[in-house]
């Protein structure tokens, strides 16, 4: 028996500027409980607009969407959006509250008591591996780009969500500290049993992270499917996104073979 | 004389509580309306550039009004206002003093905290707005938890700009009849007192920075979220406030209100009537610097008590005469018009202060000048300078019509520098007053009205309504009318324009009372 779908889209549609830009079109398209799905796609490709129809940033024009078996259209915005984790590209801390004020903050807007989210705030600035004592009461600008965003993960954790939705986490990031994130996270994910949804342009990242690829363009999902599933898929545009991943094995195998004897 | 040493500086320190808790008064209550008003309407005009772009207009069109004609604007509307809720409801309120400087001053300081606090909110980066909403957060919470912390550093620049103007600006209020420190420096323009004029400029500037600094401590303490700092700083703000009002609250209220306009000779008179009130157990305050179209409305709406004014004055400005009378039956028929406003016309003080056209004594015999008559062939080569209303006086108008009487320029001065300035020759003419002592000073003359086409201008003396049967009031004023002639005014004006400790109002108003008191 297949899993229950926690993210379901049916049918979506949605389009800016009086109809004339179609962000998404026609989308259907399932999470299942405890999988990691990226979706990939170029500027425009309306992959933003689509994670943002599920917590309701944004309101569809058509269609049907479900989280965790609920209409969102019946569940106050409010309320949904605190029950899902959200890590913003770049952080989107707040830049006037401290650490623990930015990680406790969707824990204060629920009415946790204040013991509560303190040591909340710990255990997450364990889980994101950042040490407590010293980090807890610095401001976002003290901090450097990799531990922001680890902050922002552990922000988007506080509440003890199903679901993590993350736009871009970790574009900004040098080679080496996205990296480390991305594995970090990837282990948080497994660990906690999140579902989570991610955004990326980047396909080696999405390959690397997630166990299935939605890849977007023009507003219609092109194609879906674990990266082996996708490697056999016949568009052409899908073929050319993953042509760099495949360049960059191929290279980085024979540049760097395992036993050194090239 | 010692500027450091001159007594004047005790004489204006005596004044300190009074004027400068009035000013805080006026000034505090001015901000907490401005700000109760304009922050509300910046958060709700915010999102909506219509109504933003109207509420920032209107501001910035107030804010083009020069504060002086701001508070003038609002006397004659209050009052208005007034008499409407007197008709309608059966109340009526005070249009004088505090809350038409409130209202104006309130007015004036709303558009750096609009505009700051709509500029603040604008700036606020859109991905922390969109974080908000991600987290889960109400509009309402993202504006008090977010965006209001995020622009409270631009907020407070306009608030500290707010205060300071308004600190500033409420030096105005006096001529609409509200205490302030700017009665230092109404008082002291007219009585050629500095040492009064320097003292109220120092004293407001210090205010406003003292405020600045205070908010400024707020600001830091809420910023860098340090509690002490910012309760330190309302701790100052409200320690000040306190501290002037205090003296302001255990002075005696009720009492005669004594009220005079904005020129040397008035000064002296009220001060005059409050020593003779005074002296007579009566209790009395004054209220100086008032506007000349101000005070009479004042007396009439029972917000001062008793004042001096002059017959021609009201004749022409109050009662719109344009016909001249000799002075007996000029002030019987006044005393019948005020009277149907209840207001008394007690008698008259026994000289007349007139406008008279005044030129230098030697110019005037090597021109054979006498009258305004010998004056008319000469006039088109020659210059005049008047105060800031004569020229648009009905007298001016009788006079020119009187005697055919053009000049080749004409200029506008304050009347203490028309007299030196007609001295020197800079002008050739001025329309002066005939009890100025400065005539006397600079050797000019007044030349003589041949034609009668300037109206009598005795001094008389006021009640209000509310007087009308007040036997002790009146006891206690009986003995100055009819004893001052124009010679003793004429020395007691030059003695206040004097630049010593004896010209303040008070010193000479008892030199004149040892001059005309019973023996």
């Amino acid at each position: 028996m297949p899993a229950t779908p926690l993210i379901a889209y049916a049918h979506v549609g949605k389009s800016f500027a009086d109809g004339r830009v179609v962000a998404v079109d026609d989308v259907s398209l399932e999470v299942t409980e405890g999988e990691f799905l990226a979706i990939v796609g170029g500027s425009g490709s309306g992959k933003t607009t689509l994670l943002r129809l599920a917590n309701r940033l944004i309101e569809p024009d058509r269609g049907r969407i479900a989280v965790e078996g609920d209409d969102v259209s019946r569940i106050d915005p409010i309320l949904l959006r605190r029950r899902i984790g959200y890590v913003f590209q770049s952080g989107g801390l707040f830049p006037h509250l401290t650490v623990a004020g930015n990680i406790g903050i969707t824990p204060k807007l629920l009415g946790w008591p204040q013991a509560e989210i303190a040591a909340r705030v710990d255990e997450l600035l364990a889980l994101v591996r950042l040490d407590g004592a010293h980090h807890r009461d610095r401001l976002p600008h003290e901090l450097s780009g990799g531990q922001r965003q680890r902050i922002g993960v552990a922000r988007a954790l506080a509440a003890k969500p199903r679901i993590v939705l993350m736009d871009e986490p970790f574009g900004a990031l040098d080679p080496l500290t996205r990296d480390a994130l991305g594995d970090d996270y990837r282990a948080l994910h497994r660990e906690l049993g999140l579902t989570t949804v991610m955004i990326t342009h980047d396909m080696t990242e999405a390959i690397l992270l997630a166990d299935r690829v939605a890849v977007m363009r023009a507003g219609r999902l092109l194609a879906l499917g674990t990266p082996a599933e996708l490697s056999t898929d016949t568009d052409p545009y899908v073929g050319e996104l993953l042509r760099t991943p495949r360049r960059q094995a191929e290279r980085l195998g024979a540049l760097l073979p395992r036993d050194g004897a090239a | 004389m010692n500027l450091l040493t001159d007594p004047r500086w005790g004489d204006a320190l005596a004044h300190l509580p009074d004027y400068l808790g009035n000013h805080v008064r006026v000034s505090v209550a001015a901000l907490a309306l401005g700000l109760v008003v304009s922050l509300p309407l910046a958060i709700i005009a915010r999102n909506r550039p219509v109504l933003r772009g109207a509420i920032l207009g209107l501001a910035s069109v107030v804010q083009t009004v020069p504060g002086l004609a701001l508070l003038a604007l609002f006397y004659p509307l209050l009052l208005a206002l007034a008499a409407l809720t007197a008709a309608w409801f059966g109340f009526s309120f005070s249009a004088f003093g505090f809350l038409p400087a409130v209202l104006a001053l309130a007015l004036y300081s709303m558009l750096p905290v609009l505009r700051n606090t709509i500029t603040g909110l604008a700036g606020v980066d859109p991905a922390i707005l969109e974080a908000a909403q991600g987290v889960g957060m109400t509009p309402r919470q993202s504006l008090t938890m977010v965006e209001l912390p995020l622009a409270l550093p631009v907020m407070m620049a306009g608030i500290r700009t707010a205060a300071v103007w308004v600190i500033g600006t409420a030096t105005l209020s006096t001529p609409i009849g509200q205490t302030s420190l700017g009665n230092y420096i109404f008082a002291g323009l007219q009585t050629q007192n500095w040492v009064f004029v320097l003292f109220g400029c120092v004293a407001a500037a210090v205010l406003a920075l003292a405020v600045d600094q205070l908010l400024a401590q707020i600001e830091n303490g809420l910023r860098n979220r340090s509690r002490l700092r910012a309760s330190l700083g309302g701790l100052g703000l409200a320690a000040l406030i306190a501290a002037t009002l205090v003296p302001a609250i255990a002075r005696p209220h009720g009492g005669y209100v004594v009220g005079a306009k904005t020129f040397a000779e008035q000064y002296v008179l009220s001060a005059l009537i409050t020593q003779r009130l005074q002296s007579a157990g009566l209790s009395a305050t004054t209220r100086a610097g008032l506007g000349s179209n101000v005070i009479f409305d004042a007396l009439a709406a029972g917000d001062i008590d008793v004042y001096v004014d002059y017959s021609g004055t009201l004749w022409a400005n109050q009662f719109h005469h344009t016909e001249i009378k000799p002075r007996t039956e000029l002030i019987n028929e006044l005393k019948a018009m005020l009277a149907r406003q209840n207001i008394t016309l007690l008698g008259e003080l026994g000289f007349e202060n007139a406008y008279a056209l005044v030129m230098p004594k030697k110019r005037a015999e090597a021109l054979g000048i006498r009258s305004i008559s010998d004056l008319v062939a000469q006039a088109p080569s020659m210059s005049i300078a008047g105060d800031y209303e004569f020229f648009s006086r009905p007298e001016w108008a009788g006079i020119r019509k009187a005697y055919g009487l053009s000049f080749r320029a004409q200029r506008q001065m304050q009347p203490d520098f028309m007299y030196a300035a007609v001295a020197s020759g800079e002008v050739d003419v001025i329309a002066g007053y005939t009890s100025d002592g400065l005539i006397a000073k600079y050797d000019l003359v007044a030349l003589d009205d041949d034609r009668h086409a300037i109206p009598p201008y005795d001094a008389i003396m006021l009640l209000s309504p509310k007087r009308r049967d007040d036997g002790a009031l009146k006891a206690a004023l009986q003995p100055m009318l009819g004893k001052i002639d124009i010679a003793t005014m004429r020395e007691a004006n030059l003695r206040a324009s004097g630049n010593d400790a004896t010209s303040s109002p008070d010193a000479v108003a008892r030199w004149l009372w040892e001059k005309i008191g019973p023996k």
